[in-house]
């Protein structure tokens, strides 16, 4: 039995194809996913991502509770509303979740984690939390009581969009800058998002996600899939969890030494293990030079060695295929390599993996 | 509801066939087909001349999404690809009927007799 999100309803209403998502009943497109793809780089589309999961930390330990638990350091958070990415890694070093902070108050924090994942997230924070012995309350938003739904808005007109239909939230959110978030009424309104352009995470009241979604659609905001999701975060060079990294993988080899705060005496979970191991892997990425289409898990093959692809498709922005590509030390910027596509050699650059971003190709 | 013309053969791999005055086979995919795999943007098409066995692989559409592989209906050798197709993947999401791969010569004729009428067909699309 697949998992519906609050919004079921509404993406069949509208004629959405939709598919399995790690156990849920999701839409991957409501026509032409190329279609979403240029509505979101050159206007407003909107997502459905009720199916990630709101976490809530509430307690007078939060702030040392996270600062052992994720890679990147919680001290940068230090203005209410600033949000923060980060790796909850095992001791192994191999990352578990990559997920949002919201810096609230001293006592609360909120956390937004992967679908997926989130039950196995939950279990892991509950242990640490016991281990720790901390004051730190944990409750998900997804399920249960006071259920969330959040809808992402993203592009070039996403913000003027949102005030035409929420105007009451305006002045706390205009000034907001990247990855800020404010609470206005019912409303927790987020300037984050996982296309590459400007946008917000609207969550609110589950109950109420359908009327917001359907006002949104009839002020001419595009519902978009998850296959148009997918191919803006690739485009943007954010990574998706499960495929271009799990608990097997160090952060450093999957292009988020950014993330990783090591440089001093703060201990977190898996610190150890990455200072053992070092950056192993160069993650970077390739835009292919013949035609076809790069998919995650084919072979790279490379002067100094072979690497795979992790995530691959053809970007709508670029009218090429791109993907990430987990590679061999000693691999830069502008080396050509190849790419086994069904027993072929077909060639492809290498290039910083970032691809497309607020409208415009960057490569 | 997708697509299925009376005048057409169908494999239950999603390909529809022609046959032609010449009695070569004309093959493309269904509309079903086109609609399950979303925006084409790649088509991979046989070498003329190459002989295929019925049920393998043939030819390649691939998707934003996914690959998908085109198996050859009918045994026989590549007469023909079509390479405005190849140039215009999206020409198959738009004309799927009239976005034809490839043409065989089929090796015994008959073989396409035995291959799905249009209401067969609409069954197994239906169902999927």
């Amino acid at each position: 039995m697949l998992k519906k999100t609050v919004l079921n309803a509404a993406h069949r209403a509208l004629g959405a194809r939709m598919v399995d998502f790690g156990g849920w009943d999701m839409p991957v497109n409501y026509g032409s996913q190329i279609e979403e793809h240029h509505a979101v780089r050159n206007d407003c589309g909107m997502f459905d991502v009720s199916h990630m999961c709101p976490v809530d930390l509430v307690g007078k330990d939060v702030r040392p509770f996270l600062s052992r638990l994720v890679a990147n350091d919680v001290a940068k958070l230090q203005v209410s509303g600033k949000a923060l990415y980060a790796a909850m890694l095992n001791d192994a070093g191999g990352v578990i979740d990559d997920l949002i902070i919201y810096f609230l108050s001293e006592t609360r924090f909120r956390l937004v984690v992967n679908a997926g994942t989130a039950l196995k997230d939950l279990d892991w924070m509950q242990a640490k939390v016991a281990e720790w012995q901390l004051d730190v309350t944990i409750t998900q938003r997804r399920d249960g009581n006071q259920p969330l739904g959040i809808i992402a808005l993203q592009g070039p007109n996403a913000r003027a969009k949102v005030w035409s239909v929420l105007p009451q939230a305006k002045a706390a959110t205009e000034g907001l800058k990247p990855f800020f978030a404010a609470e206005v009424d019912q409303y927790f309104i987020a300037s984050t998002g996982y296309t590459g352009e400007d946008g917000y995470e609207i969550m609110l009241p589950a109950d109420q996600a359908e009327a917001l979604w359907n006002t949104l659609h009839a002020a001419g905001v595009a519902p978009c899939g998850l296959g148009a999701r997918d191919t803006l975060r690739l485009e943007a060079g954010m990574n998706l969890y499960g495929q271009d990294m799990d608990e097997t993988v160090s952060p450093l080899d999957a292009g988020l030494a950014w993330t990783v705060a090591l440089k001093d005496d703060r201990d977190f979970v898996g610190k150890a293990a990455l200072l053992a191991h070092g950056q192993q892997k160069a993650f970077l990425g390739l835009i292919l030079l013949d035609k076809g289409v790069l998919r995650g898990h084919q072979k790279v093959i490379t002067a100094s060695g072979e690497g795979e692809i992790t995530s691959g498709s053809f970007s709508p922005t670029l009218q090429q295929s791109i993907a990430l590509a987990r590679l061999p030390l000693g691999v830069a910027i502008g080396d050509e390599v190849e790419v086994d596509i069904r027993g072929k050699a077909l060639k492809a650059k290498v290039v910083k993996p970032v691809f497309a971003r607020n409208g415009k190709a960057v490569i | 509801m997708s697509n299925v013309p009376a005048n057409l053969k169908y494999a239950a791999s999603h390909e529809w066939m022609l046959l032609n005055a010449d009695g070569t086979v004309t093959v493309g995919i269904t509309d079903h087909a086109q609609e399950a795999l979303g925006d084409l943007v790649f088509v991979e098409l046989p070498e003329v001349g190459a002989h295929f066995d019925a049920e393998k692989e043939i030819a390649v559409v691939e998707s934003v999404k996914a690959a998908a592989d085109v198996y050859a209906p009918i045994a026989g050798t590549v007469t023909e690809v079509n390479q405005a197709t190849a140039d215009a993947p999206e020409s198959v999401n738009q004309e799927p009927y009239s976005a034809w791969l490839f043409k065989l010569k089929p090796d015994n004729s008959a073989d396409l007799d035995a291959m799905l009428d249009a209401a067969a067909y609409q069954g197994i699309a239906d169902a999927a």
